[in-house]
């Protein structure tokens, strides 16, 4: 039995089978010849592509029946690439000229993804990656090497990687995987999200168990300790099996909780509120005991596309939400993009230092188009439900009255064509630069609730990149800088009879929690699974 | 040999998805397809040919079919360039 301790991102216990996942390029040397005659390659090309279609054609098909039906397409477009006859042509060439099947297909698919990665448009950048992807299955087929693939796993996996990405996890399935632990990544990283996502235990920054364990070793993953063991005895599975049926047992305490009031036993009613990222969120939210949501992050909207989203697009994905929380308030949180994003299509100017660059408010102030647009699909939507409208990175109060101004002129717009909004629409911020929570008191008068973003405010505030492992011990967010910071901002709002709410990781934490509700923080939102655990905890204080 | 020009109408041109389903009909038939815009011509069973054809929206392409079931496979390309590819809106 070998212990490791990495950093536990997200609760809950695993005892499973080690599935390893390293998705390693395939080295070829590009110069090999043969002398196999042709024919043969070529019929042993038909087979691989045949093999490698079948393949894709299942997953298409298993993706299609879940919820994954978005993901599934791609899967479906990528089985083009595996007949596409021009890449055919060129394969061909390249084996009658004497190179080898490996060298040939790595060859031509390699340029094809080189000239999509060479445009100009984040749609080919995506298909450069299919057509890797594809060129990888067809090479580990000629091969006869595993297709590391994620979305079919043995029964009780749990997921060992250097680090996992978005498209690694994309088809991922959900009925067969216990729990991530990755050698790299941080408390803020995709796999931790996921994790969370899936309700799933994770263990992050392991730093090398990839190297120490063997497919099917068995492993037990504890997510709130950060422990792991590499094939345990039989005494600590016993350990772990009783603290998982506990943990089970609590869970369904929680079940009984989860759709009450928070309340202290002061007296003192904090709303609990979900943090989403998009209408997918919303469902979940709402099961899990959601009086509303504190944080409507709207990026997706922009992403992975090659134009701006229309004003329509948007508007119905809040429509959406709005229409779902049924009256419970929705805190929409305007356009937070900038810098270290790519969105080819806004032509954002490279900077040396993004985190401290043109991002979000910054941007929407400089690019009022963008920013009308969304105003104006806020409030059409906001005759829908209980919506208010938060900027992010406030730092001076000037960027306040700038917004409030464009918000102005669109509702005049509005007016003018008799579409119907909430004209008292509340408009907010999000306290996350030391200087917004140092001024709160003269910020107060300009909005109707602060929002305190603790994972930026503690990156700004400590001067440390919170995703570079190397200054994790500078990610202090109950550090008594933090909390002055915090206490300021409270105090301010209340002073001038408005309200704070926390909504960054801090929110969710069940040691932050007691000290943020003493701080007299008035609302916390979170990841939508952290609900009925914070709630309960509120309950006791 | 049939040959007929279209406009491209649907919001992301010859993209995305829409290259895709445009793929997948054009592999349904024995028919010799081919695309051409602005004088290039490609094999329209091609994803990288199509995709490589930059077709915005606006775009003016010309489809030439000749085969056994070319008035077929014209029939269903015309009927997918007019209905945008299926994309809504």
């Amino acid at each position: 039995m070998e212990k490791l301790k990495g950093v536990g991102v997200s609760k809950g216990i695993a005892i499973g089978e080690v599935f390893l996942y390293l998705p390693e390029e395939i080295k070829v040397d590009i110069n090999e010849r043969d002398n196999i005659p042709v024919s043969d390659k070529k019929k042993k090309l038909e087979i691989t592509k045949d093999k490698s279609r079948k393949e894709l054609q299942s997953i298409y098909e298993k993706m299609k029946s879940g919820k994954t039906e978005k993901e599934a397409g791609i899967f479906e477009a990528q089985a083009l690439f595996v007949d596409d006859p021009i890449l055919d042509e060129r394969i061909m060439e390249l084996i009658k000229q004497g190179f080898t099947l490996i060298v040939a297909v790595k060859k031509v698919f390699g340029e094809a993804a080189e000239e999509m990665e060479q445009m100009e448009n984040e749609y080919f950048k995506q298909r450069a990656k299919d057509i890797r992807d594809v060129s990888n299955r067809l090479l580990r087929h000629i091969l006869n090497k595993p297709i590391p693939d994620l979305s079919s796993l043995p029964s009780s996996s749990i997921i060992v990687a250097k680090d996992l990405t978005p498209s690694d996890t994309a088809s991922i399935d959900r009925d067969n995987v216990l729990g991530f632990v990755t050698d790299m990544g941080g408390i803020t990283s995709h796999t931790a999200i996921l994790a969370e996502a899936l309700g799933i235990p994770a263990i992050v920054g392991l730093k090398d168990i990839t190297e120490r364990v063997k497919q099917g070793d068995s492993l037990i993953v504890d997510g709130e300790t950060g422990k792991v063991f590499i094939n345990p005895n039989e005494n600590t599975i016993d350990l772990f099996k009783h603290k998982k049926k506990a943990l089970e047992a609590e869970k369904r305490e929680l079940e009984k909780v989860k759709f009450n009031e928070a309340i202290t036993k002061g007296g003192k009613r904090i709303e609990v509120a979900a943090n989403i990222g998009s209408p997918k969120d919303a469902d979940v939210s709402l099961r899990s005991g959601a009086e509303g949501v504190g944080l409507f992050r709207t990026e997706f909207l922009f992403l992975n596309r090659n134009t701006p989203p229309t004003e329509d697009e948007q508007f119905k994905a809040y429509k959406e939400v709005l229409e779902k929380f049924n009256g419970k308030p929705v805190i929409i949180r305007t356009l937070d993009i900038g810098g270290d994003k790519q969105i080819p299509y806004l032509n954002l100017e490279h900077e040396i230092n993004p985190f401290l660059g043109v991002r979000a408010i910054r941007l929407c102030l400089t690019r009022k188009d963008l920013f009308k647009t969304q105003l104006r699909a806020i409030l059409r939507a906001s005759n829908y439900g209980k919506t208010r409208i938060m900027y992010p990175m406030i730092a001076v109060k000037e960027e306040i009255v700038e917004a409030n101004n464009v918000l102005k002129e669109v509702k005049n717009e509005l007016e003018k064509e008799k579409l119907p909004f909430d004209s008292n629409i509340e408009v907010g911020i999000m306290v996350e630069i030391p200087s917004a929570a140092l001024n709160a008191e003269a910020l107060a008068d300009y909005v109707d609730f602060f929002s305190i973003g603790t994972n930026d405010l503690t990156q700004y505030t400590f001067a440390a990149d919170r995703t570079n492992d190397n200054l994790s011990y500078l990610y202090q967010p109950l550090n008594p800088a933090l909390l002055k910071l915090i206490k300021m901002t409270v105090d301010a709002s209340h002073e001038k009879g408005k309200w704070t709410g926390v909504c960054g990781e801090l929110a969710g934490d069940p040691e932050a929690i007691p000290i943020l509700v003493n701080l007299g923080v008035d609302e916390l939102s979170m990841s939508p699974q952290k609900i009925p655990y914070a709630k309960k905890i509120i309950m006791e204080i | 040999m049939i040959q007929q020009e279209f406009t491209i109408q649907n919001k992301v041109g010859l993209h995305a998805r829409p290259a895709a389903v445009f793929v997948q009909t054009t592999v349904k038939f024995k028919s010799n397809i081919i695309v051409e815009k602005d004088g290039k011509e490609i094999n329209a069973k091609s994803i990288i040919g199509v995709l490589s054809l930059g077709a915005e929206k606006g775009s003016k392409i010309i489809i030439k079919i000749e085969g056994e079931d070319e008035q077929e496979a014209m029939k269903a390309l015309k009927e997918l360039v007019h209905n945008n590819f299926g994309e809504d809106q």
